[in-house]
């Protein structure tokens, strides 16, 4: 699956399904500090990404005060 | 292939998000509905806003900032925006896009400041010039013109897209130094007085994931892009502290946040009233201050005579700083 990632911009490919959380443990991305976006809608932890599905995973702390 | 995944914890619908906090899934529907009772609850709670007032709203064209405009509008409120352009290169361009978008795309009315054309400096430069963290400079600026732009046109709150991650990292950092006199002041409202509008933080029941999720299920455009001048700061590190004990232990952030305005606030009311009492007036704006000349003022004046410095210039010196 292509899966975007930000701060910065860059895709990479992941070969193979597995659940959004698996992904994010993964890719040492704590679950707090991100949400996953599968084919343009919002996934929670226990959804299971495919081969053919396009990711996002996009951070959400700002660090402004 | 559907996976079979989880069900909303309201309708038994398929969840698009999980909220551990609650240990709960919510569907697209009952997650909006759970964001504007929170929103709803924390304005009543603490008195933060009346049907007649004249709200205005502070917009950067990040998620929390058109979030709280969103739910304030959604909720029934009239609410103004006010975008500050602070001049951090292409950050600040693209920030402004959003805000005017969003503004745009729902008639509203979005009112703009620009430090540059206005005042005759940004962010960079005052960074350079008076020798602080850009987040000091940005910080003092900010606040001055918030205030000045709701006491100018009338506006009886100030809202500000604070969020419950953004004030447990605050209070973090406060109780790491035990800053007692800060500690007194971090509260989700700020009464008027002399030279300050009503300042209110609706979102502080809400963590930034669920702002973020509350933005993608409304479908509006916010710049994900993080401030390329905040990298670094002890924010972020307080912030992902926090994450982390979180993770571990959900809810803790919500009970660290809002048990201290329940359990220690009080405790603390008046400890700060010292310095308010002290306040003088700003010799060149009038603003309140405790010296000849306030805090924005002198920000800006050493700025303005400082020769100006593009935003990759001081990142690169903070890069190698670290």
């Amino acid at each position: 699956m292509k899966v975007l990632l930000r701060n910065p911009r860059r895709e990479v490919d992941i070969d193979g399904r597995r659940s959004v959380n698996s992904l994010l443990a993964e890719l040492d991305l704590p679950r707090e500090s991100h949400l996953v976006i599968r084919n343009g809608t919002l996934v929670p932890g226990d959804a299971e990404l495919s081969a053919d599905d396009v990711v996002e995973i996009r951070p959400v702390i700002s660090g402004g005060c | 292939m559907v996976a079979v995944g989880s069900k909303c914890r309201v309708c038994k619908g398929p969840a698009i998000i999980d909220l551990p906090r609650h240990n709960a899934h919510f569907c697209a529907d009952h997650f909006l509905e759970l964001c504007r009772r929170q929103v709803a609850k924390a304005i009543e709670k603490y008195d933060m806003i009346h049907p007649d007032d004249k709200v205005l709203v502070a917009v950067s064209g990040g998620k929390d900032s058109l979030a709280v405009w969103d739910l304030l509008i959604d909720l029934g409120y009239k609410a103004d925006g006010l975008y500050i352009g602070l001049g951090i290169g292409e950050y600040s361009e693209v920030s402004g896009q959003y805000a005017r978008a969003f503004a745009a795309e729902r008639g509203l009315r979005l009112i703009e400041v620009s430090l540059r054309d206005d005042y005759g400096y940004d962010i960079p430069t005052a960074s350079r010039a008076t020798r602080r963290v850009p987040c000091s400079a940005c910080g003092t600026s900010k606040r001055h013109l918030f205030d000045k732009a709701a006491l100018d046109g009338g506006y009886t709150v100030l809202v500000t897209g604070h969020n419950l991650d953004d004030e447990a990292a605050v209070l973090f950092g406060n109780t790491l130094r035990w800053d007692v006199e800060y500690l007194s002041r971090q509260l989700p409202v700020l009464p008027a007085r002399s030279g300050f509008p009503k300042k209110v933080k609706p979102l502080v029941r809400l963590t930034e994931r669920e702002m973020a999720a509350w933005c993608i299920v409304r479908g509006i455009d916010y710049l994900v892009d993080e401030c390329p001048m905040a990298a670094g700061n002890k924010h972020l590190a307080y912030k992902a502290t926090l994450n982390a004990i979180e993770q571990e232990s959900p809810g803790s952030k919500a009970s660290f946040y809002l048990n201290f305005l329940d359990n220690m606030a009080p405790l603390l009311a008046g400890r700060s009233a010292s310095a308010t009492d002290a306040l003088g007036t700003c010799t060149s704006c009038g603003a309140p201050t405790t010296s000849d000349l306030c805090a924005f003022c002198r920000t800006a004046a050493k700025a303005r005579a400082h020769e100006p410095v593009p935003v990759e210039l001081v990142l690169s010196k903070g890069r190698r700083r670290r």
